[in-house]
Order: C-alpha cells, then sequence, then structure tokens
C-alpha cells in the first residue's frame, strides 16, 4: 500500500504543477513509513516541502497556500500528532467556503497514518477520524486496499474539499494488484464479497479483519456480506442501506471508541430508515471506551475475527 | 496555606518607541526609520483616520440600537492601521484579525460589509480576492499561519525579488499583543523565518488583551521577539501615523524584494472596552485610558495639518461632510443588508452538496416556509 500511495502522489504531482507536499520528514527521509519516498529527489523542495515541526503550522500553512492557488497535501506523521492542528483544521479549513459564502475553496489534503496493531508506543495508534467526521466542511476518507489507496489519494488531490485522507499503518505492506482504469468515485462504498445472512460494515484497517471472519463464518455456512464504507464524511447510506435492506442484519467494526464511534450512526441512520426491514439491532464490534492500551494488550483490545464472529452469532440469534 | 501572591514581573526597560510626529503634532526625523516626506499624502492619511473613527463611532452606535449584536472598537489605533495600510500596494495580501476596520476601509471595502458579520447577517462579507483582504480571523492568532502559507504561495509564484513594483508582493499579517502567546503565532514566526518568507507581521500592541495586561504576555517588548526567531524587529508609536507608515514600508518593501520576514511592533491603546459587551472599567484606571488619549493619534496629526498650514480649511469642511454622508451610509445600509437565506450555510459547506445534506436541505426549507402550525407546536 504504500508504494500504491507514493505512485497516487507522484502521479497528482506530474497531473498538476501546483499539487505539492508537505510534513515532517517527508523529503530527505521520504516519510517515516517511506509513502513520499523518493519524490523529494524528483519534484523538488520546493513541491516536497520538510517543514518544520509544528502541525498547526503545516495545516495553517496549507490553508493560505491553497488561497493562492495550490493543492497542498499535508502528512501528519501519526494519528496522535494530529491534535495539535485540530486547531486549523476544525475552525479554518473546515469553514472557510461557508465563512465566505463559497469564496474560499480550500483543496487540502491531510494525510493520517491511523490506527492500532503495530506494537507501538502511546500516540501512535489511534482513530480520531469521528472527530472530523462530525465537523461539517471536511471530508473524511479511508483506503483498505492498495487499488483503493492509489486512486483514491488522486482524487482526494482532486477534490475542492479538503479532505482527511486517513491510512491505515498496519496495512501499509499489505501487497495488492491496482487495477488503473475506472476507479469508484471516492464517497462510494464497496461491497467486497457479496453475501445474503448479514451485513458487515467496515472501514480502513478493520476492512481485512472483516473480510477474514466472512471467510471463516463461510466455512460455518454463513453468507456474510462485508460492506468497505471507504468514505465516512459523506457516507454511502445507499449502499449500505441496499445491503441491509437484502440481509435484514448489520454488525459495524471500527478500532476507535465504542460509545459515539461511526458505528453509533450507523446503527442509527439503519434504525430510522430500514427499521421495517432489520430482523436484529444493530451490532457494535470496536475498541473500548479507554485511551488505547499498551501495545501488549492491542491485540485483544482491537476488534479481531473472533469478536466480529460473536457479533455475526448474535445478530442471527434474533 | 494559601499560596504567595507574587507581584507581577517588572518589563524589561526598554527604548521608547520609534517616533516622527509627536503628541503636540511636532515633525521630527529618525536615521532609523527615514521617511520622505514628498511621498507622504497627509491630507488622505488624515481623511482615512477620521472616517475610519467615524465608521466605528457610528457602528458602536448601532450596536447601542440594537442593530448590530456586537462591535470591537478601533479607537485610538486609528494611526497604526491607517498608517500600515497606506504602505500597501494593490497587490499584496492582508490577514486581520477582527479589528482592522481601519485597513479594510484602505483596501476599499463598502464599509456597510463590515457591519454583516457583526449583524449576524454573514460569517464573512466580502470578496477577500477582490480586495486582497482577507475575511476578519476571530480565532486569535490563526491568521498568521495562513499569512505564512500565502507567502509560501509567493515565494513559489516568482512573486518577489523580481524588481516588477506590479509583480513583487507581500504579505501583511494583523496581530494583537494578545496573539503573541498562541502557540500558532510562534509557529508561523519560525515558518517565516526559517524560510526567509515574504511576510510582515504587524503587532498592535493595544496593551490590553480583554482584561490582560501585556505584562500576563511578556516581560519584554513584542518587536525584541524577532531577534530570537532570526528577522528584524521594529517598535514605532503606534499612535503616530508616520512612524506606522514609514516602518510598514520599509518592512514591505524588504519583504517584496526578497529580504525576509519583519515584526512590527506598533504600540498603542485601545481607548474603548474590548468590544461593546466588555466593560472595562472593571480591570483598568480611567486615569491610564486618560492619559492615552492626551496622545490621540487623529489629534496630534490634525494639529500638525493646522499648525503647518499642509491643508487648507476646505479640507476639514469637505471633511465634515464626508463624515456625514458615511453616517448616513453606514445607518441606512446596515438596515438595508440582506437576510441570509436559510439554504446558503447547506449551499457553502461543500463545494458541492453532498446527498445526505441536501435531503437535510430539503427537510429544513420545507419546515421554515411552512412555519409553526397553530395549535400543533408552540
Amino acid at each position: 500500500m504504500v508504494k500504491a500511495l507514493n505512485d497516487g502522489l507522484r502521479q497528482a504531482l506530474t497531473d498538476d504543477p501546483k499539487v505539492l507536499l508537505m510534513g515532517e520528514d517527508i523529503g530527505r527521509l521520504g516519510g517515516v513509513f517511506r509513502v513520499t519516498d523518493g519524490l523529494r529527489k524528483d519534484f523538488g523542495d520546493l513541491r516536497v516541502v520538510d517543514t518544520p515541526l509544528g502541525e498547526a503550522g503545516i495545516v495553517g500553512a496549507a490553508i493560505g497556500l491553497a488561497m493562492r492557488g495550490y493543492r497542498p497535501v499535508c502528512e501528519l506523521q501519526f494519528d496522535g500528532f494530529v491534535y495539535p492542528a485540530a486547531n486549523q483544521i476544525i475552525t479554518q479549513l473546515a469553514k472557510l467556503r461557508h465563512r465566505s459564502a463559497g469564496r474560499i475553496s480550500l483543496p487540502v489534503v491531510i494525510r493520517i497514518p491511523y490506527g492500532g496493531g503495530i506494537g507501538s508506543i502511546e500516540h501512535h495508534s489511534e482513530s480520531p477520524e469521528t472527530y472530523f467526521a462530525h465537523t461539517a466542511g471536511l471530508k473524511v476518507v479511508t483506503c483498505s486496499t492498495p487499488h483503493d489507496a492509489f486512486h483514491m489519494i488522486q482524487q482526494a488531490v482532486a477534490d475542492d474539499d479538503p479532505v482527511v485522507f486517513l491510512e491505515p499503518k498496519r496495512h501499509y505492506w499489505t501487497k495488492g494488484e491496482i487495477d488503473p482504469s475506472s476507479p469508484q468515485p471516492l464517497d462510494r462504498a464497496v461491497v467486497r464479497p457479496e453475501g445474503t445472512d448479514v451485513t458487515v460494515i467496515a472501514y480502513g484497517p478493520t476492512v481485512p479483519v472483516a473480510l477474514e471472519a466472512a471467510e471463516v463464518a463461510a466455512e460455518e455456512g454463513r453468507s456474510v456480506e462485508v460492506v468497505d464504507l471507504r468514505s465516512l464524511s459523506p457516507w454511502d447510506t445507499t449502499t449500505v442501506r441496499a445491503s441491509v435492506h437484502r440481509t435484514g442484519r448489520a454488525v459495524v467494526v471500527h478500532e476507535a471508541a465504542h460509545s459515539h464511534g461511526f458505528g453509533a450512526e450507523v446503527a442509527a441512520r439503519l434504525q430510522d430508515e430500514e427499521f421495517h426491514f432489520l430482523e436484529a439491532p444493530v451490532v457494535r464490534v470496536t475498541g473500548y471506551d479507554t485511551p488505547y492500551p499498551p501495545s501488549r494488550l492491542e491485540s485483544d483490545w482491537l476488534p479481531g475475527v473472533d469478536r466480529i464472529l460473536n457479533a455475526i452469532d448474535r445478530s442471527l440469534s434474533y | 496555606m494559601a499560596p504567595t501572591e507574587t507581584a507581577p514581573p517588572e518589563t524589561a526597560p526598554s527604548d521608547p518607541p520609534i517616533q516622527l510626529l509627536d503628541r503636540s503634532g511636532k515633525l521630527s526625523t529618525d536615521d532609523r526609520l527615514p521617511l520622505d516626506l514628498a511621498t507622504v499624502d497627509l491630507a488622505t492619511l488624515h481623511r482615512d483616520m477620521t472616517l475610519t473613527r467615524r465608521l466605528d463611532t457610528e457602528a458602536i452606535a448601532l450596536q447601542r440600537q440594537g442593530e448590530l449584536g456586537l462591535w470591537p472598537s478601533l479607537r485610538g489605533q486609528e494611526a497604526a492601521q491607517v498608517g500600515a495600510a497606506h504602505a500597501l500596494r494593490r497587490q499584496d495580501m492582508v490577514f486581520p484579525t477582527y479589528r482592522e476596520h481601519g485597513v479594510a476601509w484602505c483596501r476599499g471595502l463598502d464599509p456597510v460589509a463590515l457591519l454583516g458579520l457583526f449583524r449576524g447577517t454573514t460569517l464573512g462579507g466580502w470578496d477577500p480576492y477582490a480586495h486582497h483582504f482577507n475575511l476578519y480571523t476571530l480565532v486569535i492568532g490563526a491568521q498568521t499561519l495562513h499569512a505564512v502559507g500565502y507567502a509560501m504561495g509567493l515565494h513559489r509564484d516568482d512573486s518577489t525579488g523580481t524588481g516588477d513594483p506590479d509583480r513583487d508582493t507581500a504579505v501583511l499579517a494583523f496581530l494583537g499583543d494578545g496573539a503573541l502567546s498562541e502557540g500558532e503565532t510562534n509557529e508561523a514566526f519560525v515558518w517565516a523565518a526559517a524560510q526567509n518568507l515574504p511576510v510582515v507581521f504587524f503587532c498592535q500592541n493595544n496593551q490590553w488583551a480583554i482584561s490582560a495586561p501585556y505584562s500576563v504576555q511578556s516581560r519584554i517588548p513584542a518587536a525584541q521577539r524577532a531577534a530570537g526567531y532570526g528577522f528584524p524587529g521594529i517598535r514605532v508609536d503606534g499612535n503616530d501615523v508616520l512612524a506606522c507608515l514609514a516602518a510598514t514600508r520599509q518592512a514591505l518593501h524588504r519583504a517584496r524584494s526578497g529580504g525576509g520576514p519583519t515584526l512590527i511592533e506598533a504600540v498603542t491603546y485601545r481607548l474603548n472596552a474590548h468590544t461593546t459587551a466588555d466593560d472595562a472599567t472593571r480591570y483598568r484606571p480611567a486615569a491610564e485610558t486618560e492619559d492615552w488619549a492626551a496622545r490621540d493619534p487623529l489629534e496630534r496629526l490634525e494639529a500638525h495639518l493646522r499648525s503647518t498650514g499642509a491643508v487648507t480649511d476646505d479640507h476639514f469642511t469637505d471633511l465634515e461632510q464626508r463624515e456625514r454622508d458615511l453616517a448616513e451610509q453606514l445607518r441606512a445600509g446596515c438596515r438595508e443588508l440582506a437576510e441570509p437565506d436559510p439554504a446558503s450555510p447547506f449551499e457553502h459547506t461543500y463545494a458541492q452538496i453532498p446527498a445526505d445534506l441536501r435531503q437535510q436541505l430539503r427537510e429544513h426549507l420545507e419546515f421554515v416556509s411552512t412555519g409553526p402550525q397553530d395549535g400543533e407546536r408552540q
């Protein structure tokens, strides 16, 4: 996936001279995850910018660059380091189009490696997606495959709205084919395997986990449909509703904490709009309402295959 | 035990701010800040300061009458703002806070447009690109980083150091003394210095951040901080329009030429409360305000104009008429500001309205157009 993102960014830099990348350690080093490896050498230090160490500065300066006609792609090094930039993201980046009655357009992408499962230290495993999904004016997307990573990063760069682009860091080294033709629209969910008994709704790092659970369930004779949301704001209620409309059962999976998480939004919408077609309550499989634990606890703390299978059982028990 | 109350720290001694026009209206020169008076239109400076003050006075009156929800007065800061603004070229970009009504005036904004934000008809009110004057920023210090980013763009556009006066461009970012304590302002200074960006930070040190005196923010004059970042800082009398003009001209010239950033500290005073919602008598002595009122920026320029005969009596009588016209324009214009369309928040949140938001818009418009049903809901 790192290579897919790198290729996607390279393509974006090639296609539009106004695109530039900025972040800590992204130039000489190529980023701590090497997502921008080699790009400074090929596009120069005015387009692949090693910034001072200051996250508010990265996003604040990106706003000014966008006002001057540029399309900045910011890298915030880790999920837990986005908060110093939260003021710029929430009070300025998200709101300037609205404040200016549409006169100011800020095509800024904020890339954030996110999620757990890599055995790391504190602040390096968080899932901040709903802070941003709850902020009007931002788009929030996340990829789960190299194919999507390649296309979605280019679509995010081409988008005229600010996009928070969440990269599931534990799948950075996942391999996969890229079909260069006809990507899905950025805001569209994708049904990964189709199924008939229950719908598992996942995004980003939990999609491969959900797919594995679906395979195990299949061995037990259960047909599980997995919907990869891809975009959390806006989110594709049409695809999710159509799936649940058929299966009558929904399980939502995310690493972020349980309460007030994205699963609550999915559950609320399904009970509101598919009430008469639901055979069971919407079940959530999530992180817990605690800070992210020490890494030696994370494998059980994170939603894994067994917890998803338990949730499928519970849904099917109604 | 209760903690021992410590005395507030002494502010480090410093040289007086550079002054070219003293409080009696007498001109002087200063080698640190050369100004060719042949290039200065004193009458226009006086006109703009006078009309800016009138604009401010009328807005306060409109707030008192209930036409505005709030107004942040600039009274006392006319020299700083008009002086700085007169140093701008058309293409230079300004990033204001929320009190730069005098700069807005000089940038040619319709003064009525300044009222919309405070009347609640808009969150902005003007085209930032048409006037090269960004929207007001209410979050303290946030705009300093936008200025830095814009300056990074200028650098990449080859819009500095070409020698072409129509091409070379700089950014003028306004901030107050309170903003000096914000982390984002610190980041802006770091970025501007490290990249030698064409940006001028113009700090109106008006002594008070709502109720916090300058000693809460700093033990040294703001201008001295610049050295720590690695660019020049200059401290001028902010009630002296000529010193403010000269310092900003010098700094913008350096920025446009590729010489990098400058921090200007204009030492001035907020003669009114923070906003019309604030009560300054709760935290500062009347004697202090009276002392600063005696250094009024408009009075000293007027004294200079009258004593030197630099303008005729017609200037003053014409100006009185313009003030009356402006007052009338503001009173009528404020009441005529269009009510916002209930659809507008939905239309401008994203470039295109997402499907779910369009549905919310439909429901909201239906609710708005139907209104409350008799007997059903209060």
